[in-house]
């Protein structure tokens, strides 16, 4: 089951340059929550301290408190135990490009030390089911590699790759901006369909989708969170300005 | 900014603009035509029906282009939805006006006859509702149309008044049974004009200010009623 996240303060430089203030959040477990606005505006930048790959680039910090459920996950947690907890997908898919469709699922497995074959025969199948691809690959998995998949299908076999390691959250940074209107479609029903069993943050660009998939919606200006409401209010009758001018294209 | 939506947004409110003119100007023409039992203003107000149902296809297809196309959000989308509905019932304000025309055209062929109902006050008070619910909109105040909200509950007196004097009228005097009907008849029809006037300015609160304020309606969080049927119109 997915767990919810709170975050306090939160504030992020790269090198001097102060990417997130003072961000306060308390994302539902087992909800879609959506971030908006305009590049640059730090929505990106929040998720990657989510589960802490902000960290990795080179000068970057992070200041401010981070529950994940019951976990700090800047306190008594190892990066890659906070991961194990916490699935991405990204822009581009990136399955292994070499690797089986299997093998791409299996893959978090295996680097965790899982061996017995029926079980991640088990894991696989249920965690291409839980993507919606399952059907469509199921009699090629050992044959065929990631790459060989369309985009859409790529991106759904990361998102299987993410969900094999039983995440309680699942972060996705515009999963389907480079995807077409009915491999989109199909993300999005799956997020829908997802949010059952795990916590979704999901950045995205497109506003539509924002307003499709999630019942949060932050919106992000200049590294802070100017309105964080239920989306139908954001989108109907959001309550700051900058919100509204960003929404409806007055925006600079 | 968007400035291809901003154009299609201002003639969409440009074509409302001329639409509220239009049924405006119908509802006076009408009411005119009944105190001076003129033929003429009654022709005026058949004849511009046909602009006015002209002019509300256009601008539910200027609307529904716009949502298509351009995927309103918040106020924009608010706006837009404002429109569809004003429009609507600025053609029922329109249908209203040709009823009264219609009746006046009846009652014309009936000897005149002094009634106790002041309908010149009542269509001056159902005009002067329907002129502010659409200087609301073009002001986008949302204080202008609550006043007009206000003004429902004298209408509503009016139309009770009408039909007590006039059933009693009818009763004491059954040879203008048919006028006093048709003085009844008018009275309910600018009763329902000043309900369409109604529903324009709680349109314009909902765009202005994002609050459903239809039928008393509580805000957010607590269970409303299902909603009351909208008044029923006589159409043509």
């Amino acid at each position: 089951m997915g767990v919810g996240i709170q975050v306090e303060k939160l504030n992020a430089w790269y090198g001097r340059t102060q990417a997130l203030h003072d961000i306060n959040l308390k994302v539902q477990a087992n909800h879609a929550t959506a971030l908006i606005g305009p590049s640059g505006c730090g929505k990106s930048t929040f998720i990657r301290c989510l589960n802490r790959m902000h960290e990795t680039t080179p000068e970057a910090r992070v200041e401010g408190t981070i529950k994940i459920g019951d976990y700090d996950a800047y306190q008594g947690t190892s990066a890659t135990q906070l991961r194990r907890r916490i699935g991405m997908v990204f822009q581009k898919p990136n399955p292994f490009p070499t690797m089986s469709i299997y093998d791409n699922v299996a893959a978090g497995l295996k680097l965790n030390g899982y061996r017995d074959k029926k079980h991640l025969d088990e894991v696989v199948e249920k965690s291409l089911a839980s993507s919606a691809l399952w059907d469509e690959v199921k009699d090629s998995i050992h044959k065929k590699s990631g790459a060989s998949l369309s985009g859409g299908q790529q991106q759904r076999l990361c998102i299987a790759r993410a969900l094999a390691v039983e995440p309680e959250v699942l972060l996705m940074d515009e999963p389907c901006s480079a995807l077409d209107p009915i491999s989109t479609g199909k993300i999005e029903e799956l997020i829908f369909e997802l949010k059952a069993q795990y916590t979704i943050v999901i950045v995205t660009h497109n506003m539509q989708q924002a307003a499709r998939v999630a019942e949060y919606t932050g919106f992000f200006l200049l590294g802070r969170m100017i309105e964080y409401d239920k989306t139908e209010k954001i989108f109907t009758n959001p309550s700051d300005k900058r919100t509204e001018d960003y929404i409806t294209g007055r925006f600079g | 900014m968007r400035t291809r939506f901003q154009q299609g947004l201002d003639e969409l409110r440009q074509k409302l603009l001329r639409m509220g003119g239009l049924a405006e100007q119908a509802v006076d023409r009408a009411c005119q035509a009944y105190l001076d039992r003129d033929l003429n203003r009654c022709q005026m107000v058949l004849e511009g029906e046909t602009q006015i149902n002209l002019s509300e296809r256009q601008i539910d297809e200027l609307a529904f282009d716009l949502l298509a196309m351009q995927q309103p959000m918040a106020v924009d989308l608010r706006f837009i939805l404002a429109v569809t509905k004003i429009n609507a019932d600025l053609e029922r304000v329109g249908d209203q006006a040709v009823n009264i025309a219609e009746r006046v055209m009846d009652m014309v062929s009936l000897p005149a006859v002094d009634l106790p109902v002041d309908i010149a006050r009542m269509s001056a008070a159902v005009s002067a509702m329907v002129r502010r619910a659409l200087e609301s909109f073009i002001e986008a105040k949302a204080e202008l149309a609550q006043a007009v909200l206000e003004m429902d509950n004298v209408v509503d007196r009016m139309r009770d008044e009408a039909f007590i004097v006039l059933v009693k009228t009818m009763n004491e005097r059954p040879e203008t049974t048919r006028q006093a009907l048709d003085a009844l008849l008018v009275a309910r029809n600018l009763e329902r004009v000043a309900d369409h006037a109604t529903n324009i300015a709680e349109d314009v609160i909902f765009w202005v200010r994002g609050a459903d304020v239809r039928h008393n309606a509580p805000q957010e969080g607590v269970v409303q009623e299902p909603p009351a049927q909208r008044a029923a119109t006589e159409t043509h």
